[in-house]
């Protein structure tokens, strides 16, 4: 059966096209200036991917995938802060050695659960594996007791909350509201120059598109469709024998590991860390990132994250004082009048036609950019 | 190779100098009073900023939305009234200052970003910029990096020091210790009890407040509370400042906590009138959220307050609010925010260049006659000479001046025996 296959025929053009625009052309077009910023917004879609999964092939809106940003991203800042706070680089504080926010809160050594974070190994295993038992605790506890839907959303919300507070009290630990700031090197080698970047971006791309690979994988595996048939009729599966509160379990912590991941490379990308990207408001915005690409569609989540950002961006620059509304326009605009987001246009509209131009026969094959909930989305066998 | 560079550099100049000359062929004809002597570009400018004949680029960057853009819009209008004063006499280096200004939107990574884009992007000769501790600390590997020139306004926690920044508010030792030494005077205040917003310049302040307090003043801290942001919730706090009865309520909470603050104070029976409080977060600014009925009686300790009565003062004051309305009010922050451009001028003309490196020398020592704060001087720390004062806050959203040291007050990020 051709659905057995991880990618069908669109899916993998879609896919090389964003490969192509990734690789080829972006590092062709952008100075390195520019190019870190893409590298900054693909940070998170990584997160926009695992919402992907979770909140698109399987119906759990989480409203706190910043927390797992977070964790990754702390993991990540903690080893390299360790690395910057050499004995060396920290002469005029009272306690040479340790991090600059701990000696400002009189801290005098470092606490015990950072000394892991002096191995880089240790670090890449805890930036998966931190966040991704977090959501498993957070998920075993809720789906378990099928707590879902709107109430899930809001409790998510409430770790976000929680963990924004205790890091930003527990400043002595964790550098508190101003994050950890001023990272510089990985084993020795420079983050922070030109070259440096670069190497970071292409870095992250490739990571970005084995996430890619492994969300197509889970969807067109008999896994995804159960994911899928969950989200249009959790009753039906319950019934017919699965356990749908584990299925969850896994859809959240994919997601979970894939933000984390996002989260990490943020902390290489932009050299810090801090609480800001934790809490309600950015958990909220992420989700907005894959609303206006299209939650339904990996390629559609990714450039809606590409686009959102770069507006955000160009809009500040050209409007300080207003571009916060042309925001907000945006999004009111998307929402309303393509629920399906950007990937829903493309399936809507263009694709009928593209497909009209080149193939007679075939008047509706299937699409790369997305499913449509119902039609395509059940299993097929 | 050093010589190629050299080369490569002056083409570069060349071109920009020629593309420039191409723009304005119609100013080349007009008569051009003051920029007949200015010197030539390539002289003043060798590291490649945004400087032409007759324009130099500053950055200003501080929140224009979010939750900090209450306080930073204050900012904003005082560092652009000082550029269009300097502007109007004539420019920096005979050239004329164009802005372009960056929202930091209230969100430090926000803030680092848009630095970025300033310095490598527009190659911008100095930032105006930052306001919370978090941005500048945001912003500081980003100047040094690309080595900027970042003016930073706000009064805060001291232990930091860079070649590319100059502080132009005052760091903890030198706004604090004048102010405790008033109140432990002139009150005979003897315990304290220190409430503050939870997070790095609060901490700070109340480590060297306390330290003063027990081992100078030979006082006593009776309690420490701290609350996050955007807290609006005292009443625990409050039930403990009634129980233990200090001589002295000493805040430094800061934003819209402020209103809360002093609203349950004043619910809870504590007269300002008679219970002595000392505030070093709260300006004029933050009156106009607190209002003047829930704070009157306050005394607040910082460098500046929009009653001084200065000459200086008395042309900025009509100044600010010519440009900005009549109903704007200007804080510490914003007189000390008006104070960048003007120093950035002073220091580029005495060293003869918009380099970054011959800026950043040549900064110790530069004083500034003009500024509405009184006399200032640039120390060799990179902070700011100048005055500690005491206000008492009125009904009417002013502060009363009440004490001024009689001398400048040296700054010390670093302070010995205080960390």
């Amino acid at each position: 059966m051709t659905e057995n296959r991880f990618v069908n025929r669109s899916e993998l053009i879609g896919i090389l096209l964003l490969a192509a625009f990734l690789v080829v052309i972006l590092p062709l077009c952008l100075d390195v200036f520019r190019l870190n910023l893409v590298a900054k917004y693909l940070t998170y879609a990584f997160v926009a991917l695992g919402l992907v999964v979770c909140w698109g092939y399987c119906g759990i809106l989480s409203l706190g995938q910043g927390v797992f940003f977070g964790l990754g991203g702390y993991c990540m800042a903690m080893f390299l802060k360790l690395e910057a706070s050499s004995v060396e680089n920290t002469k005029i504080q009272s306690t040479p050695g340790i991090p600059d926010f701990m000696d400002w809160n009189q801290i005098t050594a470092l606490p015990a659960f950072w000394q892991p974070f002096h191995s880089l190994t240790f670090t890449v295993f805890a930036i998966i594996l931190v966040p991704g038992l977090f959501a498993f605790i957070i998920g075993a506890a809720m789906f378990k007791r099928r707590v879902g839907g709107t109430y899930f959303a809001i409790i998510t919300q409430a770790v976000a909350a929680i963990l924004t507070i205790l890091i930003v009290g527990q400043q002595g630990y964790t550098g508190g509201i101003n994050g950890m700031t001023d990272l510089r090197t990985l084993k020795g080698w420079d983050i922070r120059p030109d070259h440096a970047k670069i190497v970071l971006y292409f870095f992250e791309v490739g990571l970005l598109f084995v996430c890619i690979f492994i969300a197509q994988f889970i969807r067109h595996s008999k896994l995804g469709r159960i994911l899928v048939a969950m989200r249009e009729k959790e009753d039906r599966v319950r019934f017919s024998g699965y356990s749908v509160a584990n299925f969850k379990i896994f859809a959240f912590c994919v997601a979970a590991m894939f933000a984390a991941v996002g989260g990490a490379m943020f902390a290489l990308n932009v050299g810090f860390m801090s609480p800001s990207f934790v809490g309600i408001v950015p958990s909220i915005e992420m989700v907005i990132y894959t609303a206006v690409g299209g939650r339904l569609s990996i390629l559609g989540a990714i450039c809606g994250t590409l686009l959102v950002n770069f507006a955000k961006t160009s809009l500040s620059e050209s409007f300080p004082e207003l571009w916060l509304f042309g925001l907000g326009g945006l999004f009111i605009t998307v929402v309303l009048a393509f629920p399906n987001g950007l990937a829903g246009i493309w399936t809507d509209y263009v694709a009928p036609r593209i497909a009209g131009l080149f193939t007679s026969r075939k008047s509706k094959s299937g699409d790369g950019w997305a499913e449509k909930p119902v039609a395509d989305g059940a299993p097929a066998e | 190779m050093s010589d190629d560079k050299k080369q490569g550099l002056q083409s570069a100049f060349r071109r920009k100098l020629l593309m420039g000359m191409a723009a304005i062929p119609a100013l080349t004809m007009l008569p051009r009073p003051s920029f007949a002597e200015a010197p030539a570009t390539s002289a003043i400018n060798t590291t490649g900023l945004a400087v032409t004949d007759t324009e130099v680029t500053v950055g200003i960057l501080h929140s224009a939305t979010g939750t900090m853009a209450i306080s930073e819009t204050g900012s904003i209008e005082s560092e652009k009234l000082a550029i269009a004063q300097i502007n109007e006499a004539g420019g920096v280096l005979g050239r004329k200052i164009k802005i372009i200004q960056e929202d930091g939107a209230s969100d430090w990574p926000t803030f680092a970003e848009k630095a970025k884009k300033l310095l490598v992007n527009d190659k911008v000769a100095a930032i105006m910029g930052c306001w919370t501790s978090a941005s500048r600390k945001a912003v500081l590997p980003v100047v040094e990096q690309y080595n900027g020139m970042l003016y930073y306004p706000t009064f805060y926690e001291g232990l930091e020091q860079s070649k590319n920044v100059i502080y132009t508010g005052q760091e903890a030792t030198q706004q604090i210790l004048a102010g405790l030494n008033w109140v432990a005077k002139e009150k005979g205040a003897k315990s304290f009890f220190f409430v503050g917003s939870d997070y790095i310049w609060p901490r700070t302040s109340n480590k060297i407040a306390r330290k003063h307090v027990e081992n100078v003043l030979k006082g006593k801290v009776v309690g420490e509370e701290y609350y996050p942001l955007g807290n609006t919730q005292f009443n625990s706090v409050i039930n403990k400042i009634k129980l233990t009865k200090p001589d002295v309520i000493f805040t430094d909470v800061v934003g819209g906590s402020n209103v809360a603050f002093y609203k349950q104070l004043k619910a809870a029976g504590i007269d300002l009138s008679k219970q002595t409080l000392l505030t070093i977060s709260v300006t004029e600014d933050e009156i106009d959220g607190i209002g003047g009925e829930n704070i009157a009686g306050a005394y607040a300790c910082m460098k500046y307050f929009q009653s001084l009565d200065n000459p200086n003062n008395k042309l900025f004051v009509p100044a600010f609010k010519k440009m900005w309305g009549e109903k704007t009010v200007i804080g510490d922050v914003t007189q000390a925010a008006y104070l960048g451009p003007w120093l950035w001028k002073l220091t580029a003309e005495k060293a003869g260049s918009f380099d970054v490196d011959k800026i950043a020398a040549a900064s110790p020592g530069i004083e500034f006659k003009g500024a509405p704060e009184g006399y200032v001087r640039i120390h060799e720390n990179h902070h700011l000479w100048s005055k500690t004062r005491v206000g008492r806050a009125k009904l009417d959203g002013q502060f009363e001046l009440v004490f001024e040291t009689a001398d400048l007050v040296e700054p010390d990020p670093f302070p010995k025996g205080y960390q």
